[in-house]
């Protein structure tokens, strides 16, 4: 599908406002999503003795697409995990900003590296949980019809999980992610078991998704060269703290392998490697 | 070359079948009574024997005679009764100690304090082998309906208790924690994710018990029974009535097979999301 018959498609169904992603377009503005600012202040979290992240502070713009690298065991997930709520810091604190400045409650949602799709549940029904429990009947239903579009995999909403492939699962769980409209919006390595291939495309839905609902994205991955091709920022993450903070300020969508982002990609592995 | 030209051309015959149809057809036909020939084969071959003398009637009754006694028991209206008696008693064990297992499995499945406080019992109950309990329960209940209504509720209890335990145990953690990241918790979580994650192991605990629950019924109907297929059998041994012996064991297989596929099919209906129930995707 060629990326003017995307953009028809979209608008069909009232959110797409560009004609085109491309250098000349301007970053979509209208009928975006909202976004929360997060700022983290001397955050520290230890599991029993072991200290995991120390006195970590990070100010994330609303709407920014920051993408975490570093090593395995660093603390990508953890942090992660701390941002979405899932468990408690030892120490420090995180706040979610509104435009104004003052503290909110964000609406937060995580993708995980595995889809994590209820099996007995078709996928219409999959990304229905992502609107909460209590949430049913017909606009639950058209919601998630509306997500499962975004993702192009509407035509598989009365599929059973088992009989999608790996991307399309990863997907489902996107959309079901998306259901809510979330303002910030944590991926933890979510294409990190996809085929090469897949993950190109994958990379393109994400940026695609993200333009189109502005979200505050925090995505975590291992792939340097990803991290440069989707993120307005770049973090390295080394034992707890942040080594390396840098800006990626190239027109989208970018080109892979163009030299200047390839200079980035090697800064940020020196950065990992401690070279 | 006649022939071929007489034969109505295919699209003549709207949806109607061609050859290749017809032979997949016949031959899925034949797949599906295969597992049929050996027990017919079985039949024959012993109806013969019977007949030509090689069997004594004495200990082993012909086929047709096992038939026989059918009817005669179906005319006096003794084997519906007794059908109706030994299946009431089934089910109620079925329900009683299916209920009680699946209930304290869930239970211990979530709740660690219940796990602790009961599991180590349980499990040293296990381990006696619940017919071994018949004198005591004979000197409790007589031979009355508490007596097979608790021989049964306990033998069928164990597979569900330990098969629901093991279910809501091995739910994926992932999924538990995914639910609660979209706000399920109690209830919610339990019905979307930690119920239907246990199902398949549920049913394997269900089928399991069915068959402790015939055998159980069986031994308990022979020795402390006034009613029931166990019992018609056992008074039958005391006059020598080998072919209404023999036709208690036809009937108790064919309930047994009854009460397994009925699961079966409860299975395939519930767990159509499993891959092992699903047909092939269509292209
Ligand atoms: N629940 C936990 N209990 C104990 N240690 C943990 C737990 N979660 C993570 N860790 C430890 O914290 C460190 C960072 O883990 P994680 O954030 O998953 O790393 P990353 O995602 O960067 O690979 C690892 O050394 C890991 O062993
Ligand atoms: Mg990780």
């Amino acid at each position: 599908m060629s990326q003017i018959q995307q953009a028809r498609k979209f608008n069909a169904w009232g959110k797409g406002i560009e004609p085109e992603y491309g250098p000349q377009a301007p970053a979509p503005t209208a009928e975006r999503g909202s976004a929360v600012g997060i700022r983290i202040e001397g955050l520290d979290k230890s599991f029993g003795s072991v200290p995991v992240l120390r006195q970590l502070d990070l100010e994330v713009p609303a709407g920014q697409f920051l993408a975490i690298v570093g090593k395995s065991g660093c603390g990508k997930s953890t942090l992660l995990r701390l941002l979405t709520g899932l468990d408690e810091p030892t120490g420090g604190r995180i706040t979610f900003t509104g435009p104004g400045g003052e503290a909110v409650t964000p609406n937060a949602r995580i993708v995980f590296q595995e889809p994590r799709l209820l099996p007995w549940e078709r996928v219409a029904g999959n990304v229905a949980v992502g609107l909460g429990p209590g949430q049913g009947g017909r606009p639950a239903k058209e919601k998630s019809l509306a997500a499962l579009r975004e993702v192009q995999l509407d035509e598989k909403a009365g599929d059973w999980p088992a009989q999608l492939s790996g991307g399309q699962r990863q997907r489902v769980a996107l959309a079901r992610a998306l259901v809510s409209r979330p303002d910030f919006l944590a991926l933890d390595e979510p294409l990190g078991a996809l085929d090469a291939l897949t993950r190109i495309t994958m990379q393109g839905l994400v940026e695609r998704v993200w333009r189109e609902q502005g979200f505050t994205a925090l995505f975590v991955t291992h792939d340097v060269g990803e991290a440069v091709a989707l993120a307005d920022r770049v973090i390295v993450l080394d034992e707890g703290h942040i080594v390396l903070d840098i800006l990626v300020e190239h027109e989208r969508p970018r080109l892979r392998g163009a030299e200047d982002l390839a200079r980035i990609e090697r800064q940020l592995l020196d950065a990992i490697f401690r070279r | 070359m006649t022939l071929v030209a007489e034969l109505p051309k295919p699209a003549a015959l709207p949806g109607g079948p061609n050859l290749r149809q017809a032979g997949r057809w016949i031959s899925s036909r034949l797949a599906g009574a295969l597992p049929l020939l050996l027990p017919v084969a079985i039949v024959v071959a012993w109806q013969t024997a019977s007949s030509l003398g090689l069997i004594g009637n004495r200990l082993m009754p012909a086929p047709l005679d096992v038939l026989r006694a059918f009817w005669d028991k179906t005319i006096s209206g003794e084997l519906g009764v007794n059908i109706a008696v030994s299946a009431q008693r089934a089910l109620s064990g079925l329900f009683v100690g299916g209920s009680i297992g699946f209930l304290l499995g869930i239970a211990n499945g979530v709740s660690s304090l219940s796990h602790r406080l009961t599991d180590t019992t349980l499990q040293m109950i296990r381990t006696i082998p619940n017919l071994a309990l018949i004198p005591l329960v004979i000197l409790w209940f007589g031979i009355g309906e508490e007596a097979k209504l608790f021989l049964t509720s306990l033998g069928v209890f164990f597979p569900i208790y330990l098969n629901t335990l093991h279910g809501v145990r091995t739910v994926d953690p992932q999924l538990i924690e995914m639910g609660r990241v979209y706000g399920m918790n109690g209830w919610t979580l339990f019905r979307k994710v930690i119920f239907p994650g246990a199902l398949p192991s549920i049913f394997v605990g269900l089928r399991f018990s069915l068959g402790i629950m015939w055998l159980t019924l069986i031994v308990a109907e022979t020795m402390a029974a006034s009613s029931g297929i166990g019992h018609m059998a056992n008074s039958a041994r005391e006059f020598m009535m080998t072919d209404v012996v023999v036709l208690a064991l036809v009937i108790y297989a064919l309930l047994g097979k009854l009460a397994d596929a009925t699961a079966r099919f409860l299975e395939r209906r519930t767990l159509q999301w499993h891959p092992a129930f699903q047909t092939p995707a269509k292209g």
